[in-house]
């Protein structure tokens, strides 16, 4: 029968290293490489570099969500001594032009506001002084009149705004950025066919990663020769030169972009290009070097990086023995005020949208809805998180409606071990997995028969005890065509297919190997596994290893750490690298050797002759002889002086979107798998959850570093309670964001987590990567809150209490027993 | 604004400075002594992450002006280490992966060293209880408690070993 999926073929691997058994340093917990530096507190973030003659910027900000200026008067914050300049947004825009957007067409943006202001801390002027306090004195004496206009703040309202109401009225005539709908199969059929369909409206509310380290940039303006030296905690430090120079008026090549030791990333730090843009194009008014910190109510108001904020209209076809037959929802996204990425965050859930199940069809309309906040970034998940809790949401719903058991339900929808690379429905690949396997294992791990007996038995006693289970995908290392794919046919923007990553390798006359990433350490740790697969390619010690960052302008493609992509990514170049640099060495070595270099081989840090002992060449003997003694060779380019490549690798497996976008091709198809299972006791009279048992097995394929991964998960997970229990942005009805800080906003500390943590691993390798890796940063954040979500559900079954909505605080779900008490008093 | 002369102990060595009254500690550490060992998450008193020990006390540097440290002793990450050795609470974050972007690691460490100079033995829960002033949005804290438990053995066998040290 013709599928919409025929056109979509799977290429062949290109995998080069299968894993094998008995590997020396892949799979090892080595101490990490980054560590001591930082540890000794010489990390060198953002905030620790000085350059000489610097200044600092202090913001203005905008106290109102939708307000015009109508004036502003800087003169007495120029007064102020030590002030070396104020500007406003029209100074900034004689040096530079609207903010880079993936959006098509895209929403404008200026790094500092023009004419208006579209949320509550959105830059209206700048202090330029010689340093901070002096600057935030001045700030404060910056004088703006302002016209109040209607603020947007609901997420269905806003679609319904007229007037002055809405936030771009020269190039929209709504508050809707974008609105598609798209169809991956037969959805109108497998609905009309169905026995039962499970529908529900869920929310997920807004939060965002607030890592400890907000953003920052120090940026010096080179008048002579036109160009930009910025330092800045990007992800995207040597992906963005080409559209931060666009901005800034300057090529790429004049923009030299440095990365520094990152505080934490969880996508918060990926573009930052709006900061960049800011700082830069402020050293060019002031003529001297500047750095801008944000704040921490800065990083809450103004970093672009607010999570995903969606209500779903979801529903589910299901025959009468419980097979699932199609998957469906029209969702509306509050992305704030404009539109870096478009709906990327959407365009990356259609990775894996139908989940671990088996679901023929999918159907989607979705909405961007522009409101009065500061607009959304990557969170850990960029989307994909949220539908994750949706599909978990729809397969508990439909347990109830067919009174089944949820997780029997679940295993009889589950993709079977033999049906990989299975496609779904929008055209994703999942490349390999044992999903049965994991959930067993978790079952196994928490003793959930145990727990679910226990359970019933408390709550016969009246206490409100429950047990969880969700079983969720984690796709890994994305193709870029997530951003742009869900955009309109007609207008598709920039539809670019590449996102690599790079590395250079050298021996250095010593012998040692010398590596130049072109990614940041944002917390993630890629030193240590650069350094293992390394080590484990080219046979040679960890310590023989030493790895630094390049700028820019010496760097070579790179896209950075997120959507767990670096290590396989960073794996790819790295396997390249060693097959041109073992190449390289054998050349030299069997010259030196007096040997066929098709006679040689790599043995632990030596090129040695197949089959012979003591007949080999140190790498430190071949290193410096090609380094210093040039008519030790033959002529010949072959013999040029010095071992070194730079390698690129692109993807493991990606193919284009369909022209008419009957299915998204693949884009993200290395997944993972997880099963997260937590027992819990909410007391009814407060409302608050305790964790009693956690547990989490996960399969990211072949694992580089048993404990990097674990903190990950670990890590990950916390993220994942945080957004389930505790963490969400509140606004009032003025716009006013009423908790951005860390009092108000509640992450949580070593107190409100689990203090039974229990972490297990299935390792199905990928048949697509190199050594069979696949990425794990993220999984954590894409189990818990389904998990814990159906634990807390399942606690409260006595009460009826249902939950469609997260976070559910304690006040939260103190209401919604109240609301259900009367019932179950009855 | 008139300058005050201040005079303190940083890391073991003798340290004068003129600042002004409103300058943060946090500031005057990292700034004016150039220790930028010491983070500042967010300037409001919560996240930890500027605690460092003043006359052995963990405090938050961001809620303390500089001029109210005169005549104390300030120990910052940069105090911990000597020769390129790391302090044993170090050594056991670093052994136990502790951190992951090490943002908050300084205030962790500090917290774990007031904890451990009074308590050379304490239970999981202390520890949970110590740090639970310090936030960490990277590693769960898991790693982090595990590594302080680890910490405080290796603490207490050095104590041992120095004890047995013939005179």
């Amino acid at each position: 029968m013709a599928s919409h999926l025929d056109t979509n073929v799977i290429p062949p691997s290109r995998q080069r290293e299968a894993p094998r058994a008995g590997m020396a340093w892949i799979g090892q917990s080595i101490k990490r490489v980054e560590d001591p530096r930082i540890l000794s507190g010489k990390g060198g973030y953002i905030d620790d570099l000085k350059v000489p003659g610097m200044a600092h910027a202090a913001m203005v900000s905008s106290p109102h969500a939708h307000a015009r200026i109508i004036r502003i008067d800087t003169s007495k914050a120029k007064m102020v001594p030590g002030v070396i300049g104020v500007y406003t947004g029209e100074d900034l825009a004689t040096v530079v032009d609207p903010c880079p957007s993936f959006a098509s067409p895209p929403v404008p943006q200026h790094a500092m506001a023009m004419g208006k202001v579209r949320h509550v801390g959105e830059v209206v002027a700048a202090v330029v002084a010689e340093d901070r306090y002096i600057a935030e004195d001045a700030a404060e004496l910056v004088e703006v009149e302002w016209e109040v206009l209607p603020a947007n703040i609901d997420i269905e309202a806003s679609l319904e705004a007229t007037g002055d109401a809405i936030l771009h009225p020269d190039d929209r005539e709504s508050n809707k950025a974008l609105d598609e709908s798209f169809s991956f199969g037969p959805v109108e059929a497998d609905f009309a066919a169905a026995d039962h369909i499970i529908k529900r409206r869920l929310r997920w509310h807004r939060s965002s990663a607030q890592a400890i380290e907000t953003c920052g940039v120090v940026s010096q303006y080179d008048a002579f020769k036109g160009g930009y030296t910025i330092h800045a905690n990007s992800n995207f430090y040597n992906f963005i030169p080409f559209v931060i120079g666009g901005s800034l008026r300057v090529s790429p090549g004049e923009l030299r972009i440095v990365p520094v030791l990152t505080g934490g990333s969880f996508g918060s730090k990926v573009f930052t290009h709006k900061i960049i843009i800011l700082t830069a194009g402020l050293s060019r008014l002031a003529g001297v070097p500047v750095k801008y910190i944000e704040d921490r109510l800065e990083h809450f108001t103004n970093s672009d990086s607010h999570g995903s904020d969606r209500l779903y209209d979801a529903e589910l076809a299901v025959t009468g023995d419980g097979t699932f037959k199609s998957l469906r929802f029209t969702v509306l996204d509050d992305y704030g005020a404009y539109l870096q990425f478009g709906v990327g965050t959407h365009g990356n859930a259609m990775a894996q949208v139908t989940g671990p199940y088996k679901i023929g069809s999918f159907g989607m309309r979705v909405i961007a809805v522009l409101t009065n906040k500061c607009q959304q970034g990557p969170y850990r998940g960029f989307g994909s998180e949220v539908t994750n809790w949706v599909m978990e949401r729809m397969v508990d719903a439909a347990a109830e409606e067919l009174d089944r058991d949820p997780v029997e339900l679940r295993e009889q929808n589950m993709i079977q071990p033999d049906a990989f690379p299975y496609m779904i429905p929008t055209g994703n690949i999942y490349d390999s997995g044992n999903f049965q396997k994991v959930l067993a294992d978790a079952k196994e791990m928490f003793d959930y028969d145990g727990w679910c007996e226990k359970a019933r038995a408390l709550r016969a006693e009246g206490r409100c005890v429950g047990v969880g289970l969700a079983t969720c995908m984690e796709r890994s290392v994305y193709g870029p065509t997530e951003w742009w794919s869900l955009n309109n046919r007609e207008t598709p923007g920039f539809t670019l297919t590449s996102t690599p990553e790079g590395i250079t390798a050298r021996l250095d006359p010593s012998g040692k190997l010398f590596v130049t990433l072109n990614s940041p350490m944002v917390g993630n740790s890629p030193e240590t596994v650069v350094t293992q697969i390394l080590a484990e390619r080219l046979t040679v010690a960890p310590e023989d290893i030493v790895i630094n960052y390049s700028d820019s302008q010496s760097g070579f493609n790179g896209v950075g750490p997120q959507g767990s992509r670096f290590t396989a990514m960073i794996a790819g170049a790295c396997v390249t690298a060693s097959i041109r640099l073992e190449e390289r060495l054998k050349r030299f070595g069997a010259h030196m050797l007096q040997r066929r270099p098709e006679d040689v081989e790599l043995r632990g840090g030596t090129v040695a002759v197949k089959g012979l002992k003591d007949q080999e060449k140190s790498f430190a003997e071949i290193a410096l002889t090609s380094s210093f003694f040039r008519l030790s060779f033959p002529d010949g380019e072959e013999f040029d002086s010095g071992i070194e490549t730079t390698a690129v690798y692109d993807h493991p497996l990606s193919t284009d979107p369909a022209e008419d976008r009957s299915h998204l091709g693949i884009f993200y198809p290395i997944v993972g798998h997880i099963c997260h299972i937590v027992a819990v006791e909410v007391d009814p009279g407060t409302g608050k959850v305790d964790m009693l048992d956690y547990a989490a097995v996960h399969d990211n394929g072949t694992i580089v570093n048993p404990r990097t991964l674990a903190g990950q998960v670990w890590g990950g997970t916390a993220n994942g309670i945080g957004t389930t229990l505790s963490e969400q942005f509140h606004y009032n009805a003025d716009g006013q964001f009423t908790n951005p800080n860390f009092a108000e906003f509640a992450m949580p500390t070593a107190n409100e987590m689990p203090r039974n943590f229990k972490l297990g691993h299935v390792e199905t390798p990928s048949p697509y990567t190199e050594y069979g890796i696949k990425g794990g940063g993220e999984g954590g954040r894409l189990g818990a809150p389904s998990a814990l979500t159906s634990a807390i559900e399942n606690a409260l079954s006595d009460y009826g209490v249902k939950i469609a909505a997260l976070p559910v605080t304690p006040p939260v779900l103190r209401g919604l027993i109240r609301e259900a008490e009367p019932a179950a008093a009855s | 604004m008139t300058k005050k002369a201040i005079s303190l102990t940083v890391n073991g060595r003798q340290r004068e400075a003129f600042v002004p009254p409103r300058m943060l500690l946090s500031d005057f550490i990292r700034n004016e002594l150039e220790m930028p060992g010491t983070h500042v998450g967010c300037e409001h008193g919560v996240c930890g992450s500027c605690n460092v020990l003043v006359d052995g006390q963990a405090v938050r540097s961001c809620l303390m002006f500089a001029v109210q440290v005169d005549g104390t002793q300030i120990t910052t990450v940069e105090g911990y280490s000597t020769e390129g050795a790391l302090h044993p609470i170090q050594q056991a974050f670093w052994e136990e992966h502790g951190l992951q972007c090490g943002f908050c690691t300084p205030g962790m460490l500090a917290a774990a060293r007031e904890l451990l100079d009074a308590n050379p033995d304490p239970t999981d829960e202390e520890i949970r209880e110590a740090i639970s002033g310090n936030l960490c949005r990277c590693t769960g804290y898991e790693f982090i408690i595990n590594a302080i438990r680890s910490a405080a053995q290796a603490l207490r066998d050095q104590e041992i070993e120095n004890t047995l040290q013939p005179v």
